[in-house]
């Protein structure tokens, strides 16, 4: 008896043992996890408060109403966000018909076969291409073959490429969160594909559309690569024509071929100088951009809950 | 048997891509009055009913073979020279769980004609009030018209999809287990208001509860394996059949 018992009892202890053993490297990988998200967060925190530290000081009213100079206490970011913004509206313009177009096709026209496949296949490889490529092909096709020049809608329709994968991925993925049935619904009452698109699947699918275009462009309004590649200029002290005029018709559309500057580009020529004043001066418009995206991100964000708030499916 | 046609299925055959899912199925269908189909889950009860207004033209590789001949001018609703639009504008359907778009309960009720190009006020306004008294709806829906209509009860939700289907001035109207995503209360109200419509629309209602299909219907098709076992008049089903599978199911045995 004595013996059993004994035999239990060592059991027992190695079984005791063991867990002791695993829970030691429970927390070691508790304490190892916690210190990698850390490195992160600090990381992230300490690059937004050199930022702000740096360029705080530098930001004021004429900050955004200057052009840039020579002199780094003059120069301004005027030309560069009013560059990022007719950008992104040209992005925007081309970037959302196609691509909300083409989401709609695949979800709801094509039949799914080989051919399908393939281009599904190709947008999720496109998504992965690196922004320079986009660049490359931009100039080949926007600048050289339209001879569209060095100009906002060449820039404008490179970032589109580039955003393009995104926002085709964005709206499938919002039509295939309505439900079969609301389509059967109106199939039944005699709609068309059309009809039903129209009044149901656009409509119901629109927050999730804008929340992707958004995310989309926000990633474009950072992106520098592409549009080097295009041939934006890094030093440009005027602004584009206007859209409006004062004859008839009262808009123009010759800005878009104006030479331009985006966000990124005027701090690369900012950091790339040797005077530390105008390393100031990139801290305070990288301030600017990082604000800009993460006003859009949140955008984003609100638009996505406020659609989810409306429609329960 | 049946007094007035309204319409005949003559040697319908079914097929999901190689599956063979309707055998040779033949059966009368009384105008104004409500045919029941019912059977075992899997019998193919529902893709039957979807062939009445080619809801199966919306998929790929699905085939039909036979007719179903629409009373009185005898045309083919199975013919691959119509339209199935065609058919879907004079035959509604009212599906499983109630399925109302997300838009206001007029717009629900107003969108069968929208497709129809409708879109004189006063022509909306007078059908939406029809359809929605038609289905028992008006008292509860006439002060928030212009709400969300997923804002309204399921019984109601499924109302309103009948109210739906009703705007369009249906030949035949289709149930797919109407009542079977509602409760006692929903599920009664819904029955009363089958019984009610047969005085105006033809009606055809698969379920899946049996008692519902003795409270409602006119007449009974019992389907097994995807083929009609017996058909007959309701009482009789459910009284005196005469297969001895039909006794089986309905008295519980199997299914």
């Amino acid at each position: 008896m004595g013996f059993i018992n004994q035999t239990l009892n060592t059991k027992h202890q190695t079984l005791k043992k063991r867990i002791a053993i695993t829970k030691f490297w429970d927390r070691i990988f508790l304490v190892a996890g916690l210190l990698s998200t850390l490195v992160g967060l600090v990381l992230l925190f300490a690059l937004m408060a050199d930022l702000f530290v740096n360029g705080f000081p530098r930001l004021s009213y004429k900050f955004f109403t200057s052009f840039p100079s020579r002199f780094p206490d003059q120069a301004g970011i005027l030309s560069a966000w009013v560059g990022s913004f007719l950008v992104l509206l040209v992005t925007a313009f081309a970037a959302i018909p196609l691509g909300v177009a083409a989401g709609i096709y695949l979800e709801e026209y094509s039949r799914k076969n080989w051919l399908t496949d393939i281009i599904e296949i190709n947008i999720a490889n496109l998504a992965g291409v690196p922004s320079i490529v986009y660049g490359l092909l931009a100039l080949g096709l926007f600048v050289y073959f339209f001879k569209f020049g060095e100009s906002t809608l060449t820039g404008g329709l490179a970032l589109a490429l580039l955003i393009l994968p995104m926002v085709i991925m964005a709206t499938r993925e919002a039509i295939r969160a309505i439900p079969n049935s609301i389509r059967e619904a109106s199939y039944a009452l005699g709609a068309t594909k059309w009809q039903t698109v129209q009044s149901h699947i656009i409509p119901y699918s629109t927050g999730g559309i804008l929340t992707g275009v958004i995310i989309g462009l926000s990633r474009a309004i950072g992106e520098t690569a592409p549009i080097i590649t295009v041939g934006a200029l890094t030093f440009i002290a005027f602004l584009p024509t206007s859209p409006f005029s004062s004859e008839f018709p009262f808009i123009s559309f010759k800005w878009l071929m104006d030479p331009f500057t985006v966000m990124p580009i005027q701090m690369f020529n900012w950091v790339s100088r040797p005077q530390h004043e105008f390393q100031l001066n990139a801290a305070a418009a990288g301030i600017v951009l990082m604000v800009m995206t993460l006003l859009m991100n949140g955008i984003a964000i609100y638009i996505r809950y406020r659609f989810r708030m409306k429609i329960k499916w | 048997m049946v007094k007035e046609l309204k319409a005949e299925v003559k040697n319908l055959n079914f097929y999901y891509g190689d599956v063979h899912a309707l055998k040779n199925i033949n059966l009368p269908i009384a105008r104004r009055e409500v045919t029941a189909l019912i059977g075992p889950s899997g019998c193919g009860k529902t893709t039957f009913l979807r062939c009445f207004n080619r809801m199966h033209d919306l998929y790929p590789h699905n085939r039909y073979e036979g007719d179903i001949i629409l009373y009185p001018e005898k045309t083919n609703i199975l013919s691959q020279e119509i339209d199935p639009i065609e058919i879907r504008m004079q035959i509604s359907m009212v599906f499983q769980k109630p399925n109302p778009f997300p838009k206001s309960i007029y717009e629900n009720v107003a969108y069968g004609l929208r497709v129809r190009g409708i879109s004189k006020r006063q022509v909306l306004d007078e059908k939406v009030e029809k359809s929605l008294r038609g289905a028992a709806l008006w008292d509860e829906a006439k002060d928030r018209l212009h709400k969300l209509a997923f804002d309204l009860s399921g019984g109601q939700q499924q109302r309103l999809c009948i109210a739906r289907a009703l705007a369009t001035d249906p030949r035949i109207l289709l149930f797919d287990e109407p009542t079977s995503a509602l409760d006692p209360t929903a599920t009664s109200k819904i029955e009363e208001l089958i019984i009610e419509l047969k005085n105006e629309v033809t009606i055809i209602i698969v379920t899946h509860n049996m008692q519902q299909a003795a409270r409602v219907s006119d007449y009974t098709a019992f389907m097994y394996l995807g083929e009609i076992i017996e058909f007959d008049k309701t009482d009789k089903i459910f009284t005196a059949p005469s297969n001895k599978l039909t006794e089986e199911y309905i008295t519980g045995r199997f299914g």
